[in-house]
């Protein structure tokens, strides 16, 4: 154990260099190069690892572990060598795994490895000439050379000036190179990524384009860049006197078809420099410092994210602070990562926690930063993706159910001044339904002034579908209420069920098993009301009852009408609605594209634009992938089950019975997994052409009538058949075939034809 | 070469606490084996008005909720400050540790801690007035958990009683 105990003492003092100290870091790093040298006779692999994982793992801390390579190198030459051949072999393990971003940080490294003398600068040059010649190559996808000249680029901040001073002319070829390349590429992508429509006041830039533009400045600014710690300049005179190896000839991989490149970006931006009136001045938008400081804090989430104190607290000693309004940066990157289209880098109530920490630690400052913030974003709604609007909508509440829902909502009374279909009003609608969700009605009534009154959530009661009460309590419900109520059996109840006419037939169905709704109102409606308590009333009750349910909804028919009565009863307790039906997926009374005929049908139509009604529906659609992904999960394992079995099979004769139960459970399994794709093709189809038929009634009534298509309702339509794409689009990928066959040809209106190119455009 | 380094592998809000259920059948090491595969959490320091809604609403936050069970007071069969929230996969319980615990339901900072698994009868308090057993020996006055603790307010009627 002293060999281990000795290594683990090597990965704490190289994970923590760097972190606050009573001594400089310089004095940190000479002693920490000065230990590390005297082990590497003994732990040489062992460190040689660390750095390798450090390089990977910290780029917040890139050049501090630069320095202390470049420190290691000038003490013992070959111990350099052998840790430019080891990240070279790592870059390529990363390239092959396509682990993309990590990719990106060691390349950095090796770039930033320049500056400390490490790394010969031809070498690296010839290195990003590799790099940009993917460019060249032909029939490959978009976002494979994006990443390429992605990676180059990027490094430019950190040593552009080092290889200009050293190889001005190929890096004068290199960037003319790529900037060939940025102008042909092909960006219908941008406008699903974008989280505002509208160009002002800041225009939603593709990521690519951007850090060119900021590559550019620096470059005019003749590669001065003031905001990266440098701490190798003090180290300079030792530095230069090392030798330096040069990069071996690096070829990049060729493509392979299950390659991953990450997908584009668009950046995001809602500050600039006059919101930050006081203290540092913002960096511009173009300026490199912007661009170096936001991936940095965007290193640091990723770092940390699982520990919300400690992100917090990584994030406010960010290195240079005192130059930058920090402040700004911090909630601009996190919003930025939570409104990120497809989707957030990390789980969505994790900033939410994240937020709330920085709030705790800077109580004087941020929240007063996060309120500007929010008050920019509600004025932007009118043009904000509705995905976003989603995420808005459920940071905010949650926020507030932590702060008392204390909020200045008079400062918004602008919006009861417009259409309630309109973004602004509709956001505060929703918002208020979900605060209500998190505490109860009184509590919504009391936090909003009395204008608001039009936006308070209905009071989450049960309500009968018929309005007369007395109606209510026709003989049959008070029937059903003594019946179920008394614990009658299922039998007993489905006798009394028997009696209910069919308003459908003429002739008494002796099975009575043909689709009655009019049994399905009496019944369902009693029954919810009875065990309208909770939500676990509600499921027991569906637990109890559920062969009568099933019978009940055993017809297509039968399932839509079912899903309808559940509405009308609860349509004011759209979250009852919601556990409700989950519950009746799950249980396999209604199956997944029921859900989502009735979420489309004409009785859901002046819903249509309300948030519950999407998450039902992609909660439906997640259950079904779920469903999928367990089933084929199961046949993997049976199949490895198999192959072990097999290999045995050589030595045990008697193990030839099992192989063949396991081949019979194989084939159960594969017939099972085809069923259940077939199941969700057919669901992604059913959600895809009820959107087609929507959206092209409403764009043909427009034509016709020549009136404006861009209504909120179409607004919100189109958006949401992009939120489709984009939020189960690893699921889509493989049905393209098949829906750009049958759904969008090129006879769709182009409105929305675009939007399947947009989302085909986001993999090319 | 994918190290994994433990000093950057920290993720301490998933870590199983000190606490072990007394009643649990089964010996300590058994009990910390269910704690570290458990889908469930213990959901401590609610208000007694706090609705499962309220609680289905905040912890589907982080996943699909598979069930909440309510905690009552065992003689009174009323809400008494605590609940059981499973969920279908370990990592969304997971991420409620990371994100969830710590932070407001219905105005109070709760607490969620690993458990070991949903028993019936585990869904009753066991402080002997019914009620949790924090709520018997608390000295302070919480009117969203039935004011003073129990013991305390044995001894607050007569002082009540002298005031007039």
């Amino acid at each position: 154990s002293e060999p281990i105990e000795i290594e683990d003492r090597l990965e704490s003092l190289i994970c923590r260099v760097g972190e606050k100290s009573t001594s400089s870091l310089e004095s940190n790093l000479e002693g920490l190069a000065g230990v590390l040298e005297a082990d590497l006779p003994n732990y040489k692999s062992k460190i040689l690892r660390i750095l390798c994982a450090v390089a990977r793992l910290l780029p917040e801390k890139l050049t501090v572990y630069t320095t202390l390579v470049g420190l290691l190198n000038a003490r013992n030459y070959n111990f350099g060598g052998e840790f430019v051949e080891a990240m070279i072999r790592q870059l390529k393990e990363t390239l092959k795994n396509n682990l993309y971003s990590e990719a990106v940080y060691l390349v950095r490294f090796l770039s930033d490895l320049v500056n400390c003398h490490v790394i010969a600068a031809p070498s690296m040059v010839a290195m990003f000439e590799n790099f940009v010649s993917v460019t060249q190559e032909e029939d490959v996808p978009q976002v494979r050379s994006d990443w390429f000249v992605y990676v180059v680029l990027s490094c430019l901040p950190w040593v552009g000036k080092e290889l200009y001073e050293k190889k001005d002319v190929e890096m004068d070829r290199l960037l003319s190179q790529i900037e060939g390349y940025l102008k042909r590429r092909v960006k219908t992508h941008v406008p699903m990524l974008q989280v505002w429509t509208a160009d002002k006041p800041h225009p939603q830039e593709e990521y690519l384009d951007c850090l060119w533009a900021q590559i550019q400045k620096l470059k005019k600014d003749r590669w001065q860049e003031r905001h990266i710690l440098r701490p190798y300049i003090a180290f300079d005179s030792v530095l230069c006197e090392a030798l330096q190896h040069n990069l071996p000839p690096f070829t990049p991989p060729g493509h392979m078809p299950d390659a991953q490149y990450p997908m584009p970006r668009v950046i995001f931006r809602v500050f600039d420099y006059t919101d930050a009136p006081e203290g540092p001045v913002m960096p511009g938008s173009h300026s490199v410092e912007r661009f170096v400081i936001e991936e940095n804090l965007h290193c640091i989430i990723k770092t940390h994210w699982k520990e919300r104190k400690t992100c917090a607290a990584q994030l406010l000693s960010y290195p240079g602070k005192n130059k930058i309004p920090l402040n700004y940066h911090i909630v601009e990157v996190i919003f930025g990562e939570l409104f990120q289209l497809p989707s957030p880098p990390h789980i969505d109530v994790m900033y939410t926690t994240l937020l709330i920490e920085l709030c705790k630690l800077q109580p004087g400052s941020l929240p007063q930063v996060l309120a500007q913030a929010t008050e920019m974003l509600y004025m932007r709604l009118d043009t904000m993706n509705t995905t976003c609007i989603d995420r808005l909508i459920n940071w905010f509440s949650h926020h507030l159910s932590n702060f008392q829902f204390r909020w200045s909502w008079d400062d918004w009374s602008d919006c009861l001044t417009v259409d309630l279909e309109k973004p602004k009003p509709k956001f505060v609608k929703e918002v208020l339904e979900k605060c209500m969700r998190l505490s109860y009605h009184q509590r919504i009534v009391d936090i909003v002034p009395p204008t608001f009154s039009a936006l308070i959530p209905a009071d989450p009661i049960f309500t009968y579908k018929y309005p007369d009460e007395s109606a209510c309590k026709t003989a049959r419900h008070f029937v059903f209420f003594n019946a179920i109520k008394n614990r009658a059996s299922n039998e007993e109840i489905l006798t009394v069920l028997k009696e209910v006419p069919n308003p459908n037939q003429e002739d008494d169905d002796d099975e009575g098993e043909s689709f009655n709704p009019l049994k399905i109102d009496v019944f369902l409606q009693t029954l919810l009301n009875l065990a309208a308590k909770s939500f676990s009333h509600s499921f027991s009750a569906l637990g109890k009852f559920h062969e009568i349910l099933k019978t009940l909804a055993n017809s297509d028919e039968g399932k839509l009408h079912l899903l309808k009565v559940l509405y009308e009863v609860w349509r004011n307790h759209p979250q009852m609605i919601a556990v409700l039906v989950d519950k009746l997926i799950r249980t396999q009374v209604v199956d997944c594209a029921a859900v989502a005929n009735w979420l489309f049908s004409q009785d859901m139509a002046h819903e249509f634009t309300r948030l519950f009604i999407w998450e039902i529906l992609h909660s439906t659609i997640r259950k079904m992938n779920k469903h999928v992904q367990k089933i084929q999960k199961e046949l993997e394992e049976a199949k490895d089950k198999l192959e072990k079995q097999q290999h045995k099979r050589d030595m045990d004769k008697n193990s030839e019975d099992e192989e063949g139960q396991l081949e019979e459970q194989i084939e159960r399994l594969q017939e099972k997994v085809e069923s259940a794709q077939s199941e969700q093709k057919n669901l992604f189809l059913v959600i895809f052409q009820r959107f087609i038929m929507l959206l092209t009634e409403h764009l043909v009534r427009c034509e016709t009538g020549s009136v404006d298509i861009s209504t909120p309702w179409y607004k919100n339509g189109i958006e949401r058949l992009q939120q489709i794409f984009l939020m189960h689009h690893a699921t889509i990928q493989q049905y393209m075939g098949t829906l750009e066959n049958l759904l969008f040809t090129a006879e769709l209106d182009h409105h929305i034809l675009a939007v399947y190119q947009q989302f085909c455009a986001l993999q090319l | 070469m994918s190290v994994k380094l433990n000093a950057l592998n920290s993720d301490s809000y998933i870590d199983i606490s000190q606490y072990r259920d007394q009643h649990f059948k089964g010996n300590r090491y058994d009990q910390e084996k269910l704690l570290k595969q458990s889908n469930t959490l213990y959901v401590g320091n609610l208000s007694f008005y706090t609705t499962e809604e309220q609680v289905h609403e905040l912890f589907s936050k982080s996943g699909d909720v598979k069930r909440i069970i309510i905690g009552l007071d065992k003689i009174k069969k009323t809400a008494c400050g605590f609940c059981f929230v499973e969920y279908y996969t370990r990592g969304d319980a997971e991420h409620a540790m990371r994100f969830i615990n710590g932070t407001r339901l219905d105005d109070r900072i709760i607490r969620t801690d690993w458990d070991a698994g949903f028993k019936e009868g585990r869904q009753f308090g066991r402080g002997k007035s019914g009620g949790q057993v924090r709520d018997e020996y608390r000295q302070d006055y919480d009117p969203a958990r039935g004011g003073y603790g129990k013991l305390a307010q044995q001894h607050r009627p007569t002082e009540v009683r002298n005031s007039f």
